[in-house]
């Protein structure tokens, strides 16, 4: 079953390829816009054997990994104590409920006016959109905690920290997990959409200058890259979170049957 | 050693206000083997909370050796009624067993040797490696008595323990507990709305009445401190006393005041 799909999968992204090949060709399409996909990969294959791609690259990559990290420690963090702490859910609620909903780039003239074109730009902006994510997936876990579980840890004299290690910590991991993988997406957009923007270094604002300069396959070229490190992340995140969850995702397989 | 006085807890909440105990008084002397047995819903759990610290009585208190229950004491262990929720799932058997001893002054050597003779003790010892979820529910129930004895409390709280196990593994589980109480000489409250187990079991047996509860009776069980499966539960006397007992839970149930007369005349 696993194979037939793949094959079907793999056919699916043939015929896709091809069809982008022979639109252009057939002139169906303006040429100087939409280009046929060997000519993106040719520019494909001169942008990677290009230093200054691999620095934007390597920019883009620094601005989310950082803005994630950032985002994950701070939403852990403040999630634990949020809830831990008596009353200060409650008293944070309408706050969350009234900042999470801005939308990212509705902060960029503030990025531009603070840090300019600097990383710390991408960072604000990163870090910002990412937080949220794994904020609110924390506040979830934690209201998962079971009553008894929570009972035998007191019982058997588990203070407060080791009930946040014991009990709290491995309940809301799925959905710290959840959190992370949706706010490492999220980071992507962020990191390529300020520099494309901003045009602080990285691959949003090599694809701003392929734009300007009208070399055009380059731009899809640098677009597929985008996309393709998209698809990596959400693959990655999704073996670490499998391997950091097997006894819970047994829990879950036994429960359904 | 055990002292519950004037015990009363009411729930609030959403409306709701359920005065779950009454009015309780009662003492659990140091070593001592006592069974409580009441109607489903009479506040066993509730009582039981208040007494392991994990519940704040609304009037009365509970002292532990003199001093004031307000949290849970140490050197008391609590076996829940819902054993499957009580064992983390993330946690190997070992680990779930072992995880009381870390908040002890404990060698890592020790952890493992209590780890190892508390598993022994219920069977399991060859299932430290599993997770609690990959147990039947008889093997997790005894994992969290494991956990219950490796910690070596003074003060054993089992709330229906044995609800959920086959008679056979019933039967074993009872056995442990009479041979660990006379082995270590802790002092043990076992709650069970079985009236045998609740005989079998106790040196004293204390009868709850239907809610709002207060205690209803509460019998000696005079009956040899050598029990086997067998031989006390046809003796004659065995018979008299679990008699005696279901008689008391029938009256509680029914709500009656007093404790019932079996010979009262017919009235009109
Ligand atoms: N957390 C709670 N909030 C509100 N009411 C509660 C709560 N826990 C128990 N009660 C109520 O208190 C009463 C006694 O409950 P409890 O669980 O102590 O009974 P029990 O004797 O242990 O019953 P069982 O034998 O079925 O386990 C019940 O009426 C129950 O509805
Ligand atoms: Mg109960």
């Amino acid at each position: 079953m696993r194979g037939v799909n793949a094959a079907l999968g793999a056919a699916g992204l043939a015929g896709f390829l091809a069809l982008g090949e022979a639109v252009p060709r057939l002139g169906l399409v303006e040429e100087d816009y939409f280009p046929p996909t060997s000519r993106i990969a040719d520019a494909l294959g001169t942008e990677i054997t290009d230093p200054a791609f691999w620095t934007a690259l390597g920019d883009t990559l620094t601005g989310w990994a950082l803005g994630l990290a950032i985002a994950v420690g701070a939403g852990i963090v403040i999630g634990v104590v949020l809830s831990v702490v008596p009353y200060l859910r409650e008293a944070t609620a309408s706050t969350i409920e009234f900042l999470r909903p801005i939308p990212s780039v509705a902060l960029i003239p503030l990025a531009v006016l603070l840090y300019g074109t600097e990383l710390r730009s991408v960072l604000l902006l990163v870090v910002y959109a990412s937080f949220w994510q794994v904020l609110i997936q924390v506040l979830y876990g934690v209201r998962d905690v079971d009553p008894v579980a929570e009972e035998t840890a007191r019982s058997y004299g588990l203070g407060t920290w080791a009930r946040i290690r014991h009990v709290l910590w491995p309940t809301a991991l799925p959905y710290v997990m959840t959190g992370v993988r949706l706010a490492a997406a999220v980071a992507l957009i962020l990191a390529i959409t300020a520099e494309l923007v901003i045009g602080a270094p990285g691959l949003g604002a090599r694809i701003a200058v392929a734009q300007t300069s009208q070399a055009v396959p380059e731009m899809y070229a640098l677009i597929v890259v985008a996309g393709l490190l998209g698809l990596l992340i959400n693959v990655g995140a999704r073996s670490v979170e499998r391997r950091a969850l097997a006894w819970h995702q047994s829990v879950r397989g036994e429960v359904t049957v | 050693m055990l002292d519950v006085r004037g015990l009363k807890k009411v729930y609030e909440g959403s409306g709701r206000r359920i005065e779950a105990v009454r009015d309780l008084t009662f003492t659990v002397g140091a070593g001592e083997l006592v069974c409580l047995v009441g109607p489903s819903g009479c506040g066993k759990t509730t009582l039981l909370k208040c007494v392991g610290g994990l519940l704040a009585p609304t009037a009365g208190e509970v002292s532990l050796s003199g001093r004031k229950v307000d949290g849970p004491p140490p050197g008391m262990a609590f076996v829940f009624q819902e054993y499957g929720r009580s064992l983390f799932p993330w946690m190997r058997v070992g680990d779930n067993v072992e995880l009381p001893l870390r908040q002890k002054d404990l060698s890592r050597a020790r952890r493992r040797e209590l780890v190892g003779d508390a598993l022994a003790s219920v069977g399991l010892a060859d299932a430290a490696g599993a997770y609690p979820w990959q147990l039947s529910g008889g093997m997790q129930q005894r994992v969290a008595i494991a956990r219950a004895l490796a910690y070596e409390p003074e003060v054993l709280l089992m709330d229906e323990p044995f609800a959920a196990v086959d008679a056979q593994t019933r039967a074993d589980l009872e056995d442990l507990v009479r041979r660990l109480w006379r082995e270590r000489g802790i002092t043990i409250l076992f709650v069970t709305h079985d009236i045998d187990e609740a005989v079998y079991l106790g040196e004293r047996v204390i009868v709850l009445s239907a809610s709002p509860t207060v205690v209803r009776e509460q019998l000696r069980v005079d009956l040899p401190a050598e029990r086997d499966q067998v031989h006390t539960r046809v003796a004659p006397r065995f018979a008299e006393l679990r008699t005696r007992v279901y008689e008391q839970i029938q009256a509680a149930k029914r709500g009656a005041a007093t404790p019932a007369k079996a010979d009262m005349p017919p009235s009109g």
